[in-house]
């Protein structure tokens, strides 16, 4: 499948109408991913709303409310490629409301575009997002300023918007190399795929150009192996009587046959015996394989468990403490009990203590005694069983969890362990 | 024995996905529908539960207007992996009253095929069906996650979907909920054929150019038989044509092609201008039909 191409990971962000489905919909005209009965019907739809341009927020606005509204309420996955990349992109909502939904999108991504309007400079909904792409920890973020157009093209005010966000930067943990500047114009097509004329004075690369040079190998995290077992399999056929296979996905690390490993929580050790890949046994596995694993001794092991590495062993605690961000309407408040997902575990969660808010503008902290839908937090739980965890800093995979509510058992909350 | 796996990300994802289906739900099915999409679900489920067994059964819903290849395919697929079929058929539907069928111009089983459904999970009790949708193919299908739950009439609710975090799945459900499964989410459809190139999955012969009579309509190539509706006028021809996708006769439209081999295959999908969603006849009915179809419960 492509596999000699790589694979990049991109999330927009901005504030509403900054133009990243537009940007999203250029992307996609220029590099000729449209085929040509998704361009007839956005030209179709953009003639019925009486525009005089192609409305190209209409590729990935799926959906009947967001077209009424010309907004993005949910994630679009949009799919392109390349001679040289496939991308994946998620085109995120900027209203407010749906914070939750950037959350989502970007989760997953590697890479953060946030759009500002020219006209208006960094604005609130940029320091947010921002600040969500820095508490993901995204490898890298392209800052598009974009409607240049409106602006008469004019380099000062990319220069004034560019300190402004730099001004952010410095307080946040990115380093400089991680995040670049592109002035341009999502509706023009102005440095997306082609080198503006417009804009002499900018010599860097077009937005295309830029998010095809960065490497893959910068962008992806490597920590030490954990491996959470998923689901069992135990075939129980006469060629396959003995089988007990762990399944599930390796992260952070390799695993080979031989290595000697920590089970968790029972702390046994045991040798990896085998590993397999459907029919085929291999030595060695790098992270992101699925793949099942027989160990040399009989052992208690089963989902949501952990296979570890004996030379590196997580932490296991029944209390932690992380930093929540909340997706759901519904408020966190002390004393609340969750079911808590870490992985494919579960166990029960009780919230200890709500220690801050925590200002999405880089300007500290508050109190609070509760966190409301899209706030940022610092939490203090309590568990009903230990789990096997690193920092989020650490490992994502293994740093991360939801909190899911037991009446209608949403999705209300995404933890990163500190 | 291979040294070093390293992990084409697109499928293991996918083999990610299905394990957290078998582990979290009690009742769960693949819906198959014989299409390529389907195909690519069970040789991915293989590999999730080699060497055991797929854990869970497969169901078609069957218009009794699909092609006589893809059903033979079926069944021959079934027998070879040892695999439990259920298949709930659309006539029952009609026959007990439950839906009307449509007549004239552009009739189609297609949307019938939801009642069918429903019913088949009332009947299972599955809490859980395994789909091929992948969000490339429509604009709606863009915008849904990966567990997508359904309430008790299978609607989806779009503008209120659980947050998707990484790659953590909630599949908590009430009874009578029911989650709509999508581990092939993340491909594209030229994923899908170079997969089934390199993994060297037989697939039925309907998706390779052969002889056909045909007719055309609204600059679409519609299969000239007695399930679909032809006006006099509506001349028949003999063409060279292929499916690019599956479905009831009715609403799949073939595209010429002189593609023999999965070869030819690829090639012709990367190159090729127009949608696969294009030859949908069912989609064109309306800007957003595939939303207002999934909204009362359609895969
Ligand atoms: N003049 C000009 N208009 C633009 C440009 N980019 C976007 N727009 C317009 O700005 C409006 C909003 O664009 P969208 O792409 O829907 O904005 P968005 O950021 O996706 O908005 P949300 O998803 O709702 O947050 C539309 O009317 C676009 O045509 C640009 O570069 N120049
Ligand atoms: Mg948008």
């Amino acid at each position: 499948m492509s596999e000699n191409r790589k694979l990049i990971k991109i999330a927009t962000a901005g504030s509403v109408d900054d133009g990243k489905s537009t940007l999203i919909g250029r992307l996609l005209y220029d590099t000729k991913s449209l085929t040509t009965d998704k361009i007839e019907a956005i030209e179709r739809s953009s003639k019925q709303r009486g525009y005089d341009y192609l409305d190209f927020s209409l590729a990935t606005d799926g959906l009947v409310a967001e077209r009424e509204q010309g907004i993005t309420i949910d994630v679009a996955h949009i799919y392109f490629n390349t001679d040289k990349t496939n991308f994946i992109v998620a085109d995120t909502p900027g209203h407010v409301e749906y914070t939750r939904n950037m959350v989502t999108g970007a989760s997953t991504s590697q890479v953060a575009i946030i759009l500002i309007d020219a006209r208006k400079g960094v604005i609130e909904q940029t320091y947010r997002h921002f600040f969500i792409a820095n508490l993901l920890r995204i490898s890298h973020v392209v800052v598009a300023i974009n409607k240049m157009d409106l602006v008469d093209y004019d380099e000062e005010v990319y220069l004034k918007i560019k300190a402004d966000f730099d001004v952010l930067v410095a307080k946040s943990d990115f380093t400089e190399d991680q995040i670049n500047f592109i002035p341009v114009s999502a509706l023009k097509g102005e440095n997306i795929a082609r080198q503006s004329e417009e804009m002499p004075w900018y010599v860097g690369n077009t937005l295309l150009h830029h998010l095809e040079v960065l490497e893959p190998a910068d962008l992806q995290e490597s920590s030490v192996a954990r491996f959470p077992v998923q689901y069992v399999i135990r075939p129980k056929t006469e060629a396959w009587h003995d089988f007990r296979g762990f399944s599930g996905m390796l992260y952070g690390g390799n695993l080979k046959v031989g290595d000697e490993v920590t089970l968790l929580p029972s702390m046994n050790t045991s040798t990896i015996k085998s590993i397999h890949y459907f029919d085929q046994e291999i030595q060695e596995a790098a992270p992101g394989s699925s793949i099942a694993i027989t160990l040399d001794t009989e052992v208690d092991l089963s989902r949501g468990d952990m296979l570890v590495k004996s030379s590196s062993v997580p932490r296991s605690e029944k209390q932690l403490t992380a930093t929540i961000c909340q997706v759901n309407s519904k408020p966190l408040k002390v004393g609340g009990k969750y079911i808590l997902q870490h992985g494919v575990n579960r166990v029960l969660a009780k919230v200890d203590q709500i220690e801050s808010r925590i200002h999405t503008d880089f300007t500290g902290t508050e109190t609070a005694d509760q966190l409301k839908l899209n706030d940022i937090g610092r939490v203090h739980f309590r568990l009903s069983k230990p789990i096997h965890f690193d920092t989020y800093k650490e490992n994502k995979a293994n740093g991360s969890f939801i909190l899911i509510e037991e009446g209608e058992y949403d999705t209300v909350s995404v933890g990163f362990i500190e | 024995m291979n040294n070093l796996l390293i992990p084409n990300p697109k499928e293991a994802e996918s083999i990610h996905i299905i394990r957290e289906v078998a582990a979290q739900f009690e009742r769960p099915v693949l819906l198959f529908s014989g299409g390529k999409d389907s195909i690519t679900l069970v040789r991915l489920a293989q590999k999730a539960f080699y060497p055991a067994r797929i854990p869970f059964p497969l169901l078609h819903v069957d218009t009794g207007h699909n092609f006589p290849e893809t059903i033979a395919f079926r069944d021959k697929l079934v027998e070879e992996l040892g695999l439990e079929l259920i298949v709930r058929n659309v006539q029952d539907s009609i026959d007990q009253g439950k839906v009307r069928e449509e007549r004239g111009r552009y009739s189609s089983r297609n949307s019938l095929q939801t009642t069918t459904l429903l019913d088949a999970i009332e009947e299972f009790k599955f809490d859980a069906c395994i789909g091929g949708a992948r969000r490339d193919e429509e604009k709606a299908r863009a915008k849904e996650r990966v567990f997508s739950v359904r309430d008790d009439f299978g609607q989806w609710d779009e503008k209120n979907q659980r947050p998707e975090l990484f790659d953590m799945l909630n599949g908590k459900i009430h009874v009578g909920q029911n989650v709509r499964c999508f581990p092939i989410s993340n491909w594209t459809e030229l994923d899908v054929w170079e997969y089934i190139k390199t993994e060297n999955i037989e697939i039925p012969s309907i998706y390779f150019a052969h002889e056909r009579e045909v007719f055309l309509r609204d600059g679409m190539i519609w299969t000239a038989n007695e399930h679909v509706f032809r006006e006099d006028h509506e001349e028949v021809l003999v063409k060279m044509v292929r499916f690019r996708t599956v479905g009831d006769m009715t609403c799949t439209a073939a595209v010429f092609s002189e593609a023999v081999s999965l070869e030819d295959v690829v090639g012709e999908i990367r190159d090729s201008s127009i949608s696969e969603r294009g030859a949908r006849i069912d989609d064109k009915r309306s800007e957003a039909a595939m939303e207002k179809r999934k909204k009362v419960g359609y895969f």
